[in-house]
């Protein structure tokens, strides 16, 4: 699924190599996508041409090859979670899962109750969805989330009534990355017999998520989050100790155990399972040495910066995640002036809304340093020479902007930005 | 979304960056825009009380590669002119000089605005009662 903050193209051609021997442009937007690992790429071909079945087709050996695949691929995503292969759904990615999720238990647990609770940080794909539902007589209550990002356990709590009948809170945010107390609040929700389900599309792959110790009753999984394909993606649907029921929103052939009609994207599901796979038997080692590189991305920007501000919580944070608002220079212009490293800004100007990151807004972040943001997002092809690289032109640029920035200027007189009037407030 | 050739080379070598001393008489200072919204310009002109012409202009800009670049050809362009001329600039020739698209239009209107609001500090310090000043809002 897309993620709210969007990198503008630039049309100027960037340098191609550097002194240092980094390979230009350097990716490093890997919350937005991830690059597919080759081995998935491989583990995928032979769905294309040789084993092409459709995996519904049981009465010839295309099918039966084809389903095999999908059944290894399932099997594969539900080891990573610790799930049971009959609790997994494929779907066309994590926008779709969350559609089903919430769609699903709403329309079927409505004689229960029509109460849903969620947080003001939510992807748009729980949170619009969610609106929807309010059209249609469902009550949504929004938690606000603390200066870290994450929501207070006493919030929900007093958030819950007799009529709430589904909590979805993600797992892990998509721009500042922090990580939600899941287990925490999936045993809130077991105790009072709701449902939990998470979003945990920036989650899965890059910090263990289980699904019995974590009480998570529906998960949304992602491939292309993950090294794997775009337009794959998967729900994870309890079986017992609660058995959790939906209903489908596609309607067809009744595939996927009448959740989810359609036929199975094989290539896809088997790139899927074979991410999941490669981050099953990585992520320890992989973890840390993103965190690694991402500490050291921050303390070379930190040491060298004064006025940044690192936005959420450092604490319980995705490994690969970094995002930081730089006083006094807005987003958009820095993202242009580091044209050759992709990356993300909380800024208006990046958005399509004209709105800044309502993210960082709920974090309390001002509009101001909102806009002056950066999202970091480093992942798995990322090197330490690209980090020192990008560390270097974030701080030269920043510098640059800032002699340029009248308010930059304003502040180092001494004037308080808060205490002038504005003419475009 | 991509920039213009103009733009960007606006934004990699911004004309007239700097500051002059606003409380001088002969400069104007034009400060527009706000934090919040992600935009603020200071454009400064320092104009010949015999002639009225903009002799000098200098700009600071918090704001995306457009609106640097809006306030940076603002600059170029108001320098040379009589006051009176620079009030003529409008927003939709910097639009076409740049070739802004539609959703950085509201760059190009903050210039003009900018030029406005110091020509109007400075006709104030001239004694000059004029609207332009809080028309800049």
């Amino acid at each position: 699924m897309s993620t709210d903050v969007k990198t503008p193209q630039v049309n100027t051609q960037p340098h191609t190599s550097d002194p240092k021997g980094v390979k230009l442009p350097i990716y490093m937007d890997n919350h937005a996508t991830t690059p597919m690992d080759p081995r998935v790429l491989e583990e995928m071909l032979p769905y294309f041409m040789e084993k092409f079945g459709n995996a519904a087709s049981r009465n010839h050996s295309f099918g039966w090859v084809a389903e095999e695949g999908v059944e290894t691929a399932r099997e594969r995503i539900a080891k990573l979670v610790g799930a049971t292969t009959k609790e997994i759904i494929f779907t066309s990615g994590a926008t779709e899962s969350d559609n089903l999720a919430i769609k699903g238990v709403a329309e079927m647990y409505r004689e229960k109750g029509n109460h849903i609770i969620t947080a003001v940080t939510e992807h748009k794909a729980v949170l619009d969805t969610c609106k929807r539902l309010e059209k249609y007589g469902y009550r949504v209550t929004y938690l606000p989330v603390q200066k870290d990002g994450l929501i207070d356990l006493d919030d929900l709590k007093r958030a819950m009534d007799d009529k709430t009948i589904l909590v979805t809170i993600m797992f892990a945010n998509n721009e500042i990355g922090v990580l939600q107390p899941v287990a925490e609040i999936g045993k809130l929700c077991h105790e009072r017999g709701v449902i939990f389900h998470t979003d945990a599309t920036q989650a899965v792959g890059k910090v263990p998520v289980d699904v019995i110790k974590q009480n998570i009753d529906l998960a949304s999984i992602s491939g292309h989050k993950m090294y794997g394909p775009k337009g794959v993606g998967a729900l994870y649907v309890r079986r017992k100790n609660p058995r959790v029921q939906i209903s489908a929103i596609i309607d067809g052939g009744g595939h996927e155990r009448g959740m989810r009609s359609g036929t199975l994207n094989v290539p896809g599901i088997v790139g899927l399972g074979k991410a999941c796979a490669i981050a099953h038997e990585e992520m320890p080692q992989e973890s840390c040495r993103l965190a690694g590189l991402r500490n050291r991305l921050r303390d070379r920007i930190m040491n060298r910066l004064d006025e940044a501000y690192i936005n959420g919580s450092t604490e319980h944070r995705l490994p690969g995640n970094l995002n930081i608002s730089f006083a006094y220079v807005e987003g958009e212009s820095l993202l242009m002036g580091i044209n050759d490293i992709a990356v993300s800004s909380g800024s208006a100007c990046t958005s399509a809304t004209l709105e800044p990151s309502y993210v960082l807004k709920a974090l309390g972040t001002g509009d101001d340093l909102a806009h002056s943001s950066i999202r970091f997002g480093i992942g798995r092809f990322n090197t330490e020479p690209e980090v020192d690289y990008v560390a270097d032109r974030v701080i030269e640029t920043v510098e640059r902007l800032r002699e340029l920035s009248p308010l930059y200027e304003m502040a180092k007189e001494g004037i308080n930005l808060k205490d002038v009037k504005w003419a475009g407030e | 979304m991509s920039y213009s050739d103009k733009v960007i080379d606006h934004y990699n070598n911004p004309r007239n960056v700097g500051s002059m001393d606003k409380s001088s008489n002969d400069v104007g200072t034009g400060l527009v825009g706000a934090p919040e919204c992600g935009d603020v310009m200071k454009l400064q002109i320092k104009v010949n009380r015999e002639t009225n012409v903009i002799e000098d202009a200098k700009f600071k800009t918090f704001g995306c590669g457009s609106a640097i670049a809006s306030s940076s050809l603002a600059t170029e362009w108001v320098k040379g002119k009589t006051v009176d001329e620079a009030l003529a600039i409008k927003n939709m020739d910097i639009v076409k000089e740049l070739s802004l698209p539609p959703v950085k239009i509201h760059c190009s209107v903050l210039a003009e605005d900018a030029i406005r609001a110091a020509i109007g500090d400075w006709k104030k310090k001239q004694g000059v009662h004029t609207p332009v000043a809080a028309e800049a809002k």
